[in-house]
């Protein structure tokens, strides 16, 4: 008893301030928001496009890149012979639609709108989600996982990952969405009764990952069932996740923090 | 009984572990068999054992060539070779080796083979053959069809083991499970609560990774090595990248070798503290549970500081590292894991001195010596049911041919024993991750990349936090990936958990599978 006290005493108290405080530091080499500069591209060089492992990248008509498909892998930076291109510390990538993800030098990417409606009416304050990994690889699951820690504590925003789609008011998709998963995530978007929601967590949910195009899985979840909310990433940082958890449920003040840096 | 022909012998593999393909010994069916079954009496063991589709032109008939690996702990060596069999059927020496049985299953189903005389051959991921698949547009996979021949393909969808009687029952659970977790199906043959039998029937994830390995490398190669198993990014990347480095002749710098053993070993504790904190959770012991679910982020973090990813995303690639750390990041590091070490100990502590947790863990879940040995099961499993077994003593590479880690070894083979091993290893990987750090050896970080070897086969082995992570690969005549075989721990401990559960009780299932925390997506591929 005596141990466990001694323990809990220093442990202490861990759970984050942010979202009321600041966000937690990000390491220094933690690759977040592409920063693009057209203007550094020598001409016809295509160095990260050829570099790049899931074709998120074009230069023509210029310089932009899919946040969907990027693995945020830093081989098109690497690549780069005049840092034409680089990655930001800036970890805000959620959107809703995919177009929104698309980003070149003037447009970032548009952030994720609140739900709107009765929709955030029945799910601003209480949000129950169910997990389907449909061929993730662990990674965005165990980053799903993490928002349950001590550290997110996701639960004090009234957002709970449960056991059955039957107590969940939507999905959260990690992978491609494997040929052998296809029926079951199907299935299991069936059994959570209407009106519903879907988050597609990591680049595999949103366009494949790196499985893009195999005839094994579908490239990513919207192939199967409607997307609400598409979570960048490879897998997408905690911070990332909760972000953009947050915007949908539009418990992030857009004055502070929706203007993009 | 098969008479060896004199002289008929596997091949050893020289140092890096790799050879010219014409220097593998192409053995005849009596033969090959002969050299497998007696190596595995003699105590060594099926590290991978994979086919390779023959050219339709080199007989009238389809032929596969079998490739197989032996291990052999004690003398540290390594040795292959070939067999070429002619049609459609595959003669299975399950019977006569139980731990080749999921290995042949494979095979049958990559390559379209009927198994003669294997115990229960059914597919393993009900996938379609590679020759189904090549070259496929994405839509023609039978699987995406939605027609009668892809229903019948979907998985799970065939005979189970099954007992009969009046009072047994049936449970099924999955693929859909209840956490945030990978999914896969697990069919109980019940007695009220004790379980008879467990049959486990994965496939759900499978994502074509060794097929679309074929014909490489090229700029996708390390992302599917990176998400062949996402929490074990760094072991599945420092295998792939010591297979080109060794067909490519490319010297790894010794402060790469460093960064990769530290990235290694900094996997391992995370996760290890993860798996230690959801047992605890698993029988409802919450404070270990809570900050053990922290302080596994702590470890992740120092990943993430690394470069830039929690899983090491973007560190491995061939010919060193791609990212080097200077002597402030080194200190950095160092006092982070020695605080995140200081907290381990205390929330990890608190379980021994529990009784209700021990209660919960002793004689849970357990698998004997002898079917641990049997089964060849890798890692922590095996360590846990006393098989003295570590790749990074046994067969060391990179860093670790200089540098040694004592293994961590229990006897009991129960979910006590399982814990007690983590807790080992994450204290003497902390030793050897500091020790690391303060000793970085100079130079680059990286060497420049060269074309691979045509027409030789490589073999790597990697200690894993799972446990031995195998990557083979032959190249064709023009240095490009004809095979790339990949053998996670999962492949082989999963079949442990069917038997660690047998003849316990099906509430302790949950507590049990978490005591391996297999993979789903490494058995898949």
């Amino acid at each position: 008893m005596l141990k466990l006290l001694q323990a809990r005493l220093r442990q202490g108290h861990r759970t984050l301030r942010y979202p009321d405080g600041p966000a937690p530091d990000l390491p220094e080499r933690f690759r977040g928001h592409p920063t693009l500069d057209d203007s550094l591209c020598a001409d016809s060089c295509r160095a990260c496009v050829d570099e790049c492992p899931t074709q998120a990248i074009a230069v023509e008509p210029k310089l932009s890149v899919d946040l969907g498909r990027c693995l945020f892998c830093g081989d098109c930076a690497a690549a780069c012979p005049t840092g034409a291109i680089g990655y930001s510390r800036d970890y805000r990538l959620a959107a809703r639609s995919r177009a929104d993800l698309l980003v070149d030098e003037e447009r970032a990417v548009r952030l994720a709108s609140a739900l709107d409606g009765e929709a955030r009416r029945l799910f601003g304050r209480s949000l129950k989600l169910r997990q389907v990994s449909a061929g993730g690889c662990n990674g965005c699951e165990s980053e799903v996982n993490v928002l349950s820690t001590v550290v997110w504590d996701l639960s004090r925003f009234g957002v709970e990952i449960v056991a059955s789609p039957r107590h969940a008011d939507g999905l959260i998709v990690t992978g491609p969405v494997t040929a052998n998963m296809r029926f079951a995530l199907e299935a299991t978007y069936a059994a959570v009764a209407p009106p519903k929601i879907v988050i597609a967590v990591g680049a595999c949910a949103i366009a494949g990952g790196p499985y893009i195009d195999h005839p094994e899985a579908a490239n990513g979840a919207d192939a199967v069932v409607p997307v609400d909310l598409y979570v960048p990433g490879c897998p997408p940082h905690p911070l990332t996740l909760l972000d953009g958890l947050l915007r949908l449920l539009g418990r992030l003040p857009a004055d502070r923090y929706s203007a993009h840096s | 009984m098969s008479v060896r022909s004199p002289g008929a012998r596997l091949a050893r593999l020289g140092p890096g572990g790799t050879l010219p393909r014409s220097a593998l010994p192409e053995l005849g069916w009596d033969d090959f068999s002969v050299a497998l079954l007696d190596g595995v009496a003699a105590g060594q063991r099926v590290a991978a054992y994979f086919g390779v589709a023959g050219r339709p032109e080199v007989r009238g008939e389809r032929t596969t060539h079998l490739h197989l690996v032996l291990a052999d702990d004690q003398a540290s060596t390594l040795f292959a070779g070939t067999t070429t069999i002619a049609g459609d059927r595959l003669p299975a020496l399950t019977p006569r080796c139980a731990e080749l049985h999921l290995f042949e299953r494979e095979i049958a189903e990559q390559f379209a083979l009927a198994l003669d005389g294997h115990p229960w051959p059914k597919p393993v991921r009900f996938s379609p053959p590679f020759a189904d698949l090549s070259g496929a547009a994405p839509s023609a996979s039978p699987a995406l069809r939605p027609d009668a021949a892809a229903r019948a393909r979907l998985p799970g969808v065939v005979d189970f083991y099954e007992v009969q009687g009046s009072e047994v029952h049936e449970v099924g659970v999955g693929p859909v499970h209840a956490g945030v977790i990978e999914p896969g199906h697990f069919r109980f043959q019940c007695h009220g609560e004790a379980v008879f039998h467990l049959e486990i029937c994965l496939g759900y994830q499978h994502r074509g990774v060794e097929r679309a390995l074929s014909g490489g490398p090229d700029r996708r190669s390390v992302h599917y090595l990176e998400t062949v198993a996402g929490d074990s990014t760094i072991g599945h990347a420092t295998a792939h990248a010591e297979l080109v480095e060794a067909l490519s002749g490319a010297r790894v710098p010794p402060r790469a070798s460093a960064v990769r053993a530290i990235a290694l070993e900094l996997e391992r504790l995370a996760n290890h503290v993860g798996d230690l904190g959801a047992l605890a959770g698993d029988v409802g012991f919450l404070p270990t549970a809570s900050y053990c679910g922290r302080i596994r982020g702590d470890f992740l973090n120092l990943s993430a500081e690394l470069c830039g990813s929690r899983f090491g995303r973007g560190l491995v690639r061939p010919g060193g590292a791609a990212f080097d750390l200077d002597e402030a990041l080194a200190r950095r590091l160092a006092e982070r894991l020695d605080r995140a070490f200081a907290d381990s100990r205390s929330a990890i502590e608190l379980l021994w001195d529990t009784p209700s947790v021990m209660e919960r863990f002793e004689d849970i879940g357990t698998v004997a010596h002898q079917d641990a040995l049997t089964l060849a099961l890798r890692g922590p499993a095996a360590r846990a049911s006393g098989v003295d077994r570590d790749v990074r003593r046994d067969h060391p590479s990179g860093l670790y041919r200089m540098q040694q880690i004592p293994v961590s070894l229990a006897d009991s083979g129960d979910v006590f024993a399982r814990a007690v091993v983590r807790w080992l290893e994450i204290q003497r990987s902390v030793v050897f991750v500091r020790e690391q750090l303060a000793a970085l050896p100079r130079g680059p970080v990286r060497a420049a990349a060269r074309d691979l070897a045509p027409d030789r086969i490589a073999v790597a082995l990697v200690e894993g936090w799972r446990g031995e992570i195998c990557h083979v690969a032959l190249t064709d005549g023009s240095g490009h990936f004809e095979r790339y075989k990949i053998v996670d721990p999962s492949f082989q401990n999963w079949s442990a958990l069917a038997l660690a559960v047998r003849g316990g009780q099906i509430s302790d299932f949950p507590l049990t599978n978490k005591s391996f925390n297999l993979s789903y997506c490494g058995h898949d591929l």
